[in-house]
């Protein structure tokens, strides 16, 4: 059954000196329950204006996007999100990073408390709990975003290329742990990112965006086996869709490249 | 050997900082006494450390030192207290609501560029030559200013964090209270110690019209009477005072704001 249905969706922007760029046009896919989406598209392709509209941070100039049928008019706490920037509350010490959803939602201290000790368990953190998140590596910020989005219990994670500032390795790593935990927790998933090992690695099915404006050029099926590790990324199937979507994209870069944007 | 103290936005030992920032003291404070004991300048000019001394021990044992430094220390008291209450909810919202902005910033902008030197005539006529009067100074002087800087600290907090409260199912209320307020605090922290500095220029400058007391006026009637030492020791005891408040601002800091970026470790 789809979760969600992303239908006729355009994003005009008005840009200064009364000038239009449109930065999504006709897109319509549909998000089955528990699937892991990676939408992957060169830079400026508009992924990140789709996601926030999916998360109800933006608003669609034409179209609209379903959830369980559903219209999404605003943000909600049924879908969470991980951004690329670090947005753990500084104030907060990790502990009550994880508890702020949870607050919000009027949870008693003490569910709230073995809530947020539970999920920093999930991200292999318990030793953090009391620290400010000044004090944490990249990784483990995003580790504690991650916690954080996942212990308010969303019914759809979305993921602005979480990873994308961390160094090759530590994304590895992180890779890994959020299929584990995906695993487990049979969530949603709408990931973005330009990564396409990244997208391949954790992909049940990805979305090839357009250079500007953004279409989905192309769906592609990921069929690596699960559960999957890094070692999945020395596979055959993996080369081969490797090829396809550098293919893909490196097109729709290019061309982007040498156009004027009007 | 010294190349490594030179390395730009580079810490340097805590003891070496420390060391350096006493012996710059420690050097002008020896330039002073070799110009003054060594009769290099007229110690009508530049009075010699002794005479300081001796001009503060005695505004000290006649009470007068404490009077005029309670009158002026009040004065910076209310007008900036006064000024930071009303300045930091207003550019709070002028920083977090276009609509906020568009009603405010022109009037602020406009009242901010005139110097506040220019408006003691004026204010001299409203409120008269007492208390409310050297307050009002210190308030023009410092709100105007901190309105905007307090606006800019807002409209600068990360959208990111914003968003991130929405999407964990906080409401515009809850969000605007847990979490855009809280991001504010450094910056309004930074800029209370700014402007704070700037409250003791316009109450000295207040004092030095129609006064019956305070620093300023303190300086201004040892001026009158050529008494260079007394001059000098009421400079020095502004000076001091702006230390202290910069100091205790940095304490406040570390216990408040332990979360800060800024604070190390």
């Amino acid at each position: 059954m789809a979760k969600l249905e992303i239908k006729k969706v355009n994003k005009v922007f008005e840009t200064k000196k009364n000038r239009k760029l449109k930065a999504l046009d006709d897109i319509s896919f549909t998000v089955a329950d528990n699937e892991f989406a990676v939408i992957v598209g060169p830079s400026g392709c508009g992924k990140s204006t789709l996601l926030n509209i999916i998360a109800g941070l933006d608003t669609a100039s034409d179209g609209e996007v379903l959830m369980d049928g559903k219209r999404i008019e605003g943000p909600g706490a049924e879908r969470g999100m991980v951004f690329q920037t670090y947005t753990l509350f500084p104030w907060l010490s990790v502990q009550k990073n994880i508890e702020f959803g949870l607050q919000i939602k009027k949870m008693t201290k003490q569910e709230r408390e073995e809530r947020a000790k539970q999920f920093l368990d999930l991200v292999q953190l318990s030793k953090f709990g009391d620290v400010y998140p000044k004090e944490l590596s990249g990784g483990m910020k995003q580790r504690v975003a991650i916690a954080r989005a996942l212990a308010n219990d969303p019914e759809i994670l979305l993921m602005d290329e979480p990873f994308g500032a961390l160094d090759a390795q530590t994304r590895v790593v992180m890779q890994e742990l959020l299929l584990e935990i995906w695993n487990e927790s049979q969530k949603t998933v709408v990931f973005i990112t330009h990564d396409i090992d990244e997208a391949i690695l954790l992909a049940d099915n990805i979305y090839i965006m357009s250079r500007l404006p953004g279409r989905i050029k192309e769906i592609l099926h990921v069929d690596i086996s699960r559960p999957r590790s890094h070692k999945s990324l020395y596979t055959p199937e993996f080369l081969k869709l490797k090829t396809r979507i550098t293919e893909a994209i490196w097109e729709e870069s290019k061309a982007a490249a040498t156009e004027i944007r009007k | 050997m010294m190349k490594k103290y030179f390395q730009l936005m580079t810490p340097i030992p805590r003891k070496t900082y420390l060391m350096v920032s006493v012996g710059s003291l420690l050097a002008l404070f020896t330039i002073w006494c070799i110009l003054t004991y060594g009769k290099i300048v007229d110690p009508f000019y530049l009075p010699s450390p002794t005479e300081v001394w001796q001009a503060g021990v005695k505004a000290v044992q006649d009470g007068t030192l404490a009077f005029h430094v309670g009158a002026s220390v009040f004065r910076v008291g209310v007008g900036f207290v006064l000024a930071a209450a009303i300045a930091i909810p207003l550019g709070i919202l002028m920083g977090s609501l276009k609509i906020a902005e568009a009603v405010f910033e022109p009037i602020v902008d406009f009242v901010r560029y005139l110097p506040v030197s220019a408006l003691l005539g004026l204010l001299l006529v409203y409120f008269g030559i007492d208390e409310l009067e050297k307050i009002s100074v210190v308030f023009i002087g410092t709100f105007f200013q901190l309105v905007l800087m307090v606006a800019d600290v807002t409209a600068h907090v990360s959208k990111d964090l914003l968003k991130t409260a929405y999407t964990l199912g906080a409401n515009g209320k809850e969000t605007f209270m847990r979490v855009l307020i809280p991001a504010t605090l450094p910056g309004i922290f930074d800029n209370l110690r700014i402007t704070l500095g700037w409250a003791w220029t316009y109450v000295v400058l207040a004092e030095l019209i129609a006064a019956d007391r305070g620093l300023g006026h303190m300086i201004m009637t040892a001026g009158r009477f050529n008494e260079m030492g007394k001059i000098f020791m009421g400079l020095v005891v502004i000076g001091s005072l702006g230390f202290l408040s910069d100091y205790l601002f940095k304490i406040a800091y570390r216990i408040y704001l332990p979360w800060s970026e800024k604070m190390e470790g």
